[in-house]
């Protein structure tokens, strides 16, 4: 009967029993209907010891398939410093809820207005929350606020450019919400500035969403497109990755309204796509309509400099169906992943993981070109991932890279591949990568 | 706990760092890009050590309580033990390796993890199917009813638009349905504190998509009529959701399927002992009945008859659709039975959830098994039941039956100091535990609600006893000092007002 989760003995429970006045445990459930109560064994495997456990997840562990990471497409494969498991891993971070408690929370509240100063500083904005899910539901919040800071228009507009992963999360939320989304396509791999003007010009657009790198990789140049946006009175919003920010133009420089995104990018491992961390940040003007935790500085009664939650006349808590979001638990902890993982870094060591990763993806731009099999799909600037567009059928290239233990040449179209490197990929590794695919990949 | 300052800006030095990056080797820069497209001045984060960063994290550690340092008796929250061994599980360098776009045939243990814990929720619940994508509870809610709408929809009954939520639920319900589309219409409880039945039945039309219940409810109770309300709801068409942050006291005793319900979720970090992390991630898989299977969100782990794990994407490809038809919905007229997601309600996050979190939760049941899950609920309810017989003569009991995994107080028995329900949670922390919940649910002025779970020992509820007695004898000889709590934590009262009139959000502002 004893298990280690359970510190009750048998004299324990019959104590208990007596002052409650009840015969048994199943006394408890006498205001059940008796006939809800399920009686028979749980179709569950038994109860395994620690050791056991551990065995039965290594076999799991060994039907999966370890490879080398030359993919991104919302989730990459950056290293990660050796103290951020160690920090996270601390029980009063790890084993808090919410801080709804101040007074004994201090450690969470201090790490997220933290959070907060370190998100705003990267992509230029006045405000942020606590943390998003991750990057396509922060994309989602972030089309709600703009429905909600616009009040009576009925459309947003979305770039194709956008990872498919996100568009289709913003369309489904925007399907219930009855928010109709209107595509923006991209010309010569760019959203294009034409139809964007175009579909302003049909009025009605509660904001307009673009990635500030997309779905091929290429950074977007947005010269002209807040003014455009914001003559029509819609907000302007960009879908960013937070590490890029350390080197390319911030969406506060581009005139955004409100940036969305996932943090993935600050050194959270891959974990088979979570947890991650998404965020949202705004301009001032529009912090009241953010969903979700916020954390702000005050004092306590005797002066101390202190940290609480604020403006939550904004949440569900408060305010019910009339809230900015639904949302609750948000991905603290790894707001606190991300904060340890920008301390570590600071602006210099985010230059140089940005640094390694360029020049790793451009060389390895090149040599691929330089293999035949490969051509360029575009013409334009990128970062740490590219699309080419491949001479062989695309699928062929994966599978032999799939042979040699490596993960890339994605297909992001038919015939368009995707490849991605990070600073965790050597010169060694892509020279023999590539030697091989002009190798063994026949044309 | 020692209160200790510093952000770890007011650390930083110009020339630290805290990182060990490979050597450049690569010859091109990223000053290449066109000068447009670069950022003018290098963002102001910290320059700092990395016994710096180690050391100013663990001092804000040491101002925090967790599970771990104690009691965190939070009404609704479900504040179980979080085991070690969870974390070892997910902390497995192959899992944290594995790229969410890797093809299915490299990622088998991954997809079977998905299938097995989802076949263990089903067991656990009584429900067909699960889908494990939700990130946390709210984000199931909304899940959920987007299923109940698409369910509707696909049906072509179209004017099911309003949701029924009790006046006494969490928050988050009414929020997920106006997120959702949804109108709220809230049903009353009754003098006992359920659900009233007569208040119901007039709501009951064919403009209702569904209810939203939770039980037991947040004072605790179990809605003994939800038979009645099942069959109520469904005669008129509408469908029956659990909101399953409740779940805790039911674990091992009743499946929700049983009762009637169509659609639930489950919060596996406070049912299924995942740590809380300050707040998530956390995880809110969704189960339902087999009629609405079809209607859960893409992706989808689906298994060959082979025994081969892959991933349906919504993109139909059933042999009797139309080429290319795709997307969401019904759209390609697949039989409800297909297995494509093509009648999914949509694609809700962007992989497929928390995967972290879902080892960990998988690694506790494999470690309850079949036969220690029949304890977790019983022993809940006895640790509540057993807090609040000891309390009751001196916090007012409003509702004195038995109660479920929780129940609520309103207030001290003798408010004659005016020491109120907040003043008890902030004394409470000065004796070392955490504050239960407060001022919620809202249908008594001074709730305190109390959730102790399954995993705290008779001698800790002992010593919780004791100090809520001392604390109802302190309110009436001093209570001028009790309303100064709390005395021995980091930091006192907060001046939350002006935090939120001038609101300073960042270290930008601070300085």
């Amino acid at each position: 009967m004893a298990f280690a989760y359970f510190p009750h003995t048998e004299d324990d429970i019959r104590q208990m029993l007596d002052r409650i006045g009840v015969e048994s445990l199943e006394d408890l459930y006498s205001d059940v209907p008796q006939d809800v109560i399920y009686r028979e064994e749980y179709d569950l495997p038994d109860a395994m010891s620690e050791h056991e456990v551990r065995q039965y997840f290594e076999a799991l562990a060994e039907q999966n398939t370890s490879l080398f990471c030359l993919c991104g497409l919302g989730a990459y494969d950056h290293y990660s410093p050796a103290v951020i498991p160690h920090i996270i891993s601390r029980s009063e971070f790890l084993t808090a809820y919410t801080p709804y408690q101040p007074e004994v929370s201090q450690g969470t509240l201090r790490y997220i207005f933290e959070y907060q100063s370190m998100i705003t500083e990267l992509t230029g904005m006045d405000c942020t929350n606590a943390s998003m899910y991750d990057g396509a539901t922060a994309a989602a919040e972030a089309m709600m606020m703009a429905m909600a800071a616009t009040k009576k228009k009925t459309r947003v507009l979305l770039s194709e450019g956008l990872l498919p992963q996100v568009v289709k999360v913003v369309k489904t939320y925007a399907k219930f919400k009855g928010i109709a989304v209107t595509m923006i396509p991209c010309l010569d791999g760019v959203t294009s500035y034409g139809s964007l003007l175009t579909e302003l010009a049909v009025g009605d657009v509660a904001g307009v969403l673009v990635p500030g790198i997309n779905k091929y990789g290429i950074i977007e140049d947005f010269t002209g497109f807040a003014d455009a946006v914001h003559a029509q009175k819609g907000l302007f919003m960009v879908y960013s990755d937070p590490s890029s920010l350390a080197v390319i133009k911030t969406p506060a420089d581009w005139g955004a309204d409100i940036v969305c995104g996932d943090s993935q990018t600050l050194g959270i491992p891959l974990s088979y796509g979570g947890p991650y961390v998404g965020f949202l940040a705004c301009t001032k003007d529009h912090v009241r309509k953010l969903p979700g935790r916020i954390v702000g500085a005050t004092k306590d009664v005797n002066g101390k400099r202190a940290y609480v939650l604020t403006l939550q006349a904004r949440e569900q808590h408060i305010r019910r169906e009339k809230a900015t979001s639904n949302i609750c638990s948000n991905q603290s902890l790894m707001a606190l992943y991300v904060t340890v993982y920008m301390s570590l870094m600071g602006p210099k060591g985010l230059r140089e993981v940005n640094e390694l990763c360029y020049g790793g993806a451009h060389y390895l731009h090149d040599r691929l070109l330089e293999t035949g099999l490969f051509e360029k799909a575009f013409d334009k600037p990128f970062l740490k991932e590219f699309t080419l567009k491949t001479k062989v059928p695309a699928q062929r290239i994966q599978d032999a890279l799939q042979l040699i233990g490596v993960f890339g040449a994605v297909e992001v179209e038919p015939g368009l591949v995707n490849f991605c490197v990070t600073e965790k990929v050597s010169k060694e590794s892509v020279d023999a990568i590539v030697g091989y695919l002009a190798e063994e990949v026949a044309l | 706990m020692k209160y200790y300052d510093k952000l770890i800006f007011d650390l930083s030095k110009e020339g630290r760092q805290g990182y060990s990056l490979p050597a450049n080797k690569w010859e091109s820069t990223v000053s290449e890009l066109p000068a447009g497209l670069l950022r003018s001045e290098a963002p102001a984060l910290p320059q700092v050590s990395e016994l710096d960063v180690v050391r100013h994290y663990t001092n804000l550690s040491q101002m925090n309580f967790g599970v771990d340092s104690g009691f965190y008796p939070l009404g609704s929250c479900t504040m179980k033990y979080n085991p070690k061994i969870n974390e070892e599980i997910a902390a497995n360098p192959v899992f944290a390796g594995l790229h969410p776009l890797q093809p299915a045939e490299t990622v088998q243990g991954a997809l079977r993890l998905y299938k097995d814990l989802a076949a263990a929720l089903s067991a656990i619940t009584g429900m067909a199917e699960f889908t494990l994508d939700p990130f946390a509870g709210a984000h199931g809610e909304l899940t959920g009813l987007m299923v109940i709408r698409q369910y509707h929809i696909a049906r072509g009954d179209l004017k099911r638009t309003k949701i029924i939520v009790p006046d006494s639920a969490h928050g988050t319900n009414p929020a997920s349905a106006a997120v959702c589309g949804l109108d709220i219409v809230q049903v009353k409880s009754n003098p006992v504190g359920l659900v009233d039945v007569e208040d119901l039945k007039p709501l009951l039309d064919d403009t209702i998509a569904g209810i939203m219940m939770t039980n037991p409810n947040t004072l605790g109770l179990f809605e003994k009529d939800i038979r009645e309300i099942a069959a109520l709801v469904h005669a008129c068409g509408g469908l029956l959701y659990y909101d399953g942050a409740n779940m805790n006291p039911l674990m091992g005793v009743v499946r929700p399927g049983d009762m009637g319900f169509d659609v639930l979720h489950l919060n596996l970090h406070k049912t299924f002992s995942t740590p809380h992390g300050g707040g998530g991630p956390g995880s809110g898989p969704v189960g339902v009945a087999a009629h609405l299977a079809s209607h859960l969100p893409v992706p989808k782990v689906v298994e060959a008859e082979d025994g081969t794990l892959y991933i349906a994407d919504g993109t139909c490809k059933c042999a009797s659709s139309p080429e290319g038809s795709g997307a969401f919905g019904p759209a390609c007229g697949c039989a409800p039975e297909c297995k494509c997601g093509c009648q999914a309600c949509g694609q809700i996050s962007g992989f497929m959830g928390n995967f972290g979190v879902l080892l960990r939760a998988y690694t506790y049941i494999l470690m309850l098994g079949k036969q220690n899950i029949k304890k977790v609920g019983p022993l809940a309810v006895l640790g509540a039941n057993y807090i609040k017989e000891s309390l009751k003569d001196v916090y007012k009991l409003p509702i004195p039956t038995v109660c479920k995994h929780e129940f609520v107080f309103d207030g001290l028995a003798d408010q004659s100091t005016g020491v109120t329900t907040l003043d008890v949670a902030k004394r409470l922390l000065d004796y070392g535990f955490h504050a239960p919940t407060i001022y919620f649910p809202l249908l008594f002025h001074q709730s305190i609600m109390i959730e102790p779970t399954e995993t705290e020992s008779k001698e800790t509820l002992d010593e919780f006893i004791e100090v809520m007695r001392k604390l109802a004898q302190e309110a009436l000889e001093s209570p001028e000092y009790f309303k100064e709590a709390p005395h021995n934590t980091p930091v006192g009262r907060l001046d939350e007002t002006t935090a939120a009139r001038q609101p300073i959000l960042r270290y930008k502002d601070l300085v």
